[in-house]
C-alpha cells in the first residue's frame, strides 16, 4: 500500500467522521462543532457531545471492528465471501436480544449483554462441531456448522417473535436490524476497551494470516504453528462480532464487503489489511449510520438496511470484475 | 544427516493397512534422493510424516539428531524447506510479496523486512531464473512459471534441506528438466534434497538414491542401477516395463505394449 493511498484513506476517515457529526435532524457546521468541543455543554454542544459524537464514535468502532473481524476469518477460512456473521453469530445474537426483549428483562443493559452471551453460546456450539479429533479446527466445518447453528438459533428465535406481543415484535425486529440509537460514551467506553484486546490479536496474527492464505500445509511449511494460530483467529474473530452485535445489533456486509475491496485496491498483506479496513470499515458505517437517519428524516431506517442496500451493489460489481 | 526417519508407520483413521509401514529414509547433505512408487504407495504420507504433520503410529523423525518433536515450526523452517504438491492462489500478491513470507519465521509478528530478507528473496530468486518475475502478480504467471517461484520460496528459507513433491507436474519437458537441473545443482552446492516424482526416467539420472514405496513399505533403497530393474518395476507398476541403460549409463524404463514381451 502506498503513502499516497495511506494519505486517501486517512483523509477519508476524518472527513466521514466530520460529516457524521455535522449531520442530522439539526445540521451543524464545522464551527459549531469545534466549538462544541470546547464550549460548555448546552444546546447545540450537548447535541454533539453527548449524542451525535458517542454515535458517531461507536459507529466508527463497530465498523472498524467487523471489517477486521471479516478480514480475518477471510483468511482462515480460505474463502473471500466469508462474513464473521456467517460463523452462527448473528443468530445466537438475535436470539439472546429477542429473549430479552420477550421477557421484559430491564435495564440498558441487558439486551446488549444478553445478545452478547448468545453470540457466545453459539460460537461455543460451532467451536465444538469444528474441532476433530480433540485439537484440530477445521475452516470447513466452522464455516458450515456456523450456517446451522445460525439458521437453528434463527428459527427459535422467529418462534419466540411470533408469539411475542406487537410492540415486543417491533422493537426486536428494529434491534434485529442493527443501528447506534442506542449510543452514549459509556457504550463507547465498554467497546473500545473491550474490542482491544481481540484487535490486538489479530494484528499480531498478521503475518500467520498471510501464511493462511497459502493453505494450512503451506503455512506449517513457512513456520506457522497452526493451530495455534486458527485458535487464536477464530476466537477473536467471534469476541470482535459478539461485541459489535451486543452495542449495535446485525449490520451485515460491512466485514464481507470492505476486506474485500480493500484486497482488491491493491492492500493483500495482513499487515496493512487490517488496519486499513479497520480505517475504511469505520467511515463506511459511519457514513452508512449517516445515510440511515438523515435519508427519511425525522424516520430512521436500520442501518443493516443501509449497509446492505450499499454493500449488495458494490460487491456485485467485485464479483463481476473478479470473475473476468 | 539433517533429517531423519527410522520405523516410520502412519495409519490414517479407519483405514484397515497402515499408508506407511515401518519405512526408514534420511535426508543428507549434498544428497539428492528421490522417492518413486505407484499413486498411493505412500510417498506423500512419508513427506508429511517427515515433517510431522502426518500422526505416527511407530517410528521416530530427527532433524539435525534431535527428536523432531523437540523443535518449534519457526525453527523448523529455517532449516527445511519444502514445495508441496499444490497450492492454490485465494488471494493475488506479488512474487516478491510471495517470495518474502519465506522469511517471516526469521520475523517477528509485527516487524519489517529488513535489508537481509530482500536479499535472501533476490537471491533465490536469482537462483531459479526467476528474477524478472519479481514484480508481477501471482495469478498471472505460467505454471512453469509459478512453480519456480515456489522453489525460490523455499530457498528464501535458507533451509538446509529442500523437500519437493512432485515439482513436475503439469510442466512441460523444458521447464521439468530446469527444475531437475536446479535441484541437481543446489544438491551439488551441499543442500540435502528429497523430490517425489513419478518421473523414473529422470530421477534415475539426477538423483544419488532413490526409494521404491509400493502400499506403504519399501521395495527397493539404493542407486538408480539397484533400484530400477525389470521385475521389481513390473511387478509394483503391475505393468510390464523394460529397463535400458542410457548413454551415460543410467537406467531408463519403457513401458511396454501387451504383446512385446519383454523381448525389448
Amino acid at each position: 500500500m502506498t503513502t499516497r493511498q495511506w494519505g486517501a484513506l486517512l483523509a477519508g476517515t476524518i472527513l466521514a467522521l466530520i460529516a457524521g457529526v455535522s449531520v442530522g435532524a439539526v445540521d451543524i457546521d464545522w464551527r459549531g462543532v469545534a466549538g462544541a468541543l470546547s464550549a460548555a455543554p448546552t444546546g447545540e454542544a450537548a447535541l454533539v457531545r453527548y449524542l451525535r459524537m458517542p454515535r458517531v464514535v461507536l459507529a466508527f468502532l463497530v465498523g472498524g471492528a467487523l471489517s477486521v473481524a471479516g478480514a480475518s476469518l477471510q483468511a482462515l477460512v480460505r474463502n473471500p465471501l466469508a462474513d464473521p456473521y456467517l460463523v452462527g453469530l448473528s443468530g445466537g445474537a438475535g436470539l439472546g436480544a429477542v429473549l430479552a426483549i420477550a421477557l421484559h428483562l430491564g435495564g440498558p443493559w441487558a439486551v446488549p449483554l444478553a445478545a452478547f452471551a448468545g453470540a457466545l453460546g453459539a460460537v461455543a456450539v460451532v467451536y465444538r462441531l469444528s474441532v476433530v479429533a480433540g485439537r484440530r479446527l477445521d475452516p470447513h466445518i466452522l464455516l458450515l456448522g456456523g450456517v446451522v447453528v445460525g439458521a437453528f438459533a434463527g428459527s427459535l428465535m422467529s418462534a419466540v417473535i411470533t408469539l411475542a406481543s406487537a410492540s415486543e415484535l417491533r422493537s426486536a425486529m428494529l434491534w434485529l436490524l442493527g443501528g447506534f440509537g442506542m449510543a452514549s460514551w459509556p457504550a463507547v467506553a465498554v467497546f473500545a476497551s473491550y474490542a482491544l484486546v481481540p484487535l490486538g490479536l489479530l494484528v499480531g496474527s498478521a503475518r500467520g494470516l498471510d501464511l493462511l492464505t497459502l493453505g494450512e500445509e503451506n503455512a506449517q511449511y513457512l513456520g506457522a504453528d497452526v493451530e495455534a494460530l486458527k485458535r487464536r483467529v477464530y476466537l477473536s474473530v467471534a469476541a470482535l462480532t459478539g461485541a459489535a452485535v451486543a452495542v449495535s445489533g446485525i449490520i451485515g456486509f460491512v466485514g464481507l464487503v470492505v476486506p474485500h475491496v480493500m484486497r482488491r485496491w491493491g492492500v493483500p498483506l495482513h499487515r496493512q489489511l487490517l488496519p486499513a479496513a479497520f480505517l475504511a470499515g469505520g467511515a463506511f458505517l459511519v457514513l452508512s449510520d449517516l445515510i440511515a437517519r438523515s435519508l427519511f428524516r425525522p424516520l430512521e431506517l436500520p442501518v443493516g438496511v443501509v449497509t446492505a442496500l450499499i454493500g449488495v451493489p458494490i460487491f456485485a460489481l467485485q464479483l463481476r470484475k473478479s470473475l473476468r | 544427516m539433517i533429517l531423519r526417519g527410522e520405523g516410520l508407520t502412519v495409519r490414517y483413521p479407519g483405514a484397515a493397512l497402515p499408508a506407511l509401514q515401518g519405512v526408514d529414509c534420511a535426508v543428507a547433505p549434498g544428497h539428492l534422493l528421490a522417492v518413486v512408487g505407484p499413486n498411493g504407495s505412500g510417498k506423500s504420507t512419508l513427506l508429511r510424516a517427515l515433517l510431522g504433520l502426518a500422526a505416527l503410529e511407530a517410528g521416530s523423525v530427527s532433524l539435525k539428531g534431535r527428536p523432531f518433536g523437540g523443535w518449534r515450526r519457526p525453527e523448523v523452517a529455517a532449516l527445511v524447506g519444502v514445495v508441496s504438491q499444490r497450492e492454490d492462489i485465494l488471494f493475488s500478491l506479488s512474487v516478491e510479496e510471495t517470495v518474502l513470507m519465506a522469511r517471516y519465521a526469521r520475523l517477528g509478528p509485527l516487524a519489517p523486512a529488513r535489508m537481509e530478507d530482500r536479499a535472501a528473496v533476490r537471491r533465490a530468486l536469482e537462483r531459479c531464473d526467476a528474477w524478472s518475475l519479481c514484480e508481477r502478480r501471482t495469478d498471472t504467471l505460467s505454471g512453469g512459471e509459478w512453480q519456480r517461484v515456489r522453489v525460490a520460496r523455499a530457498l528464501a528459507q535458507e533451509p538446509e534441506a529442500l523437500l519437493l513433491d512432485e515439482p513436475t507436474v503439469a510442466l512441460d519437458v523444458r521447464h521439468e528438466m530446469e527444475v531437475f537441473e536446479l535441484v541437481r545443482a543446489l544438491t551439488d552446492g551441499g543442500l540435502g534434497a528429497l523430490v517425489i516424482t513419478h518421473h523414473l526416467n529422470l530421477a534415475a539420472r539426477y538423483a544419488d538414491s532413490l526409494l521404491l514405496l509400493d502400499e506403504g513399505r519399501v521395495v527397493a533403497h539404493g542407486t538408480p542401477g539397484e533400484v530400477l530393474r525389470e521385475p521389481v518395476l513390473s511387478s509394483v507398476f503391475r505393468w510390464p516395463v523394460a529397463v535400458t541403460p542410457w548413454r551415460d549409463g543410467s537406467p531408463q524404463l519403457v513401458p511396454l505394449r501387451p504383446g512385446e514381451g519383454q523381448a525389448g
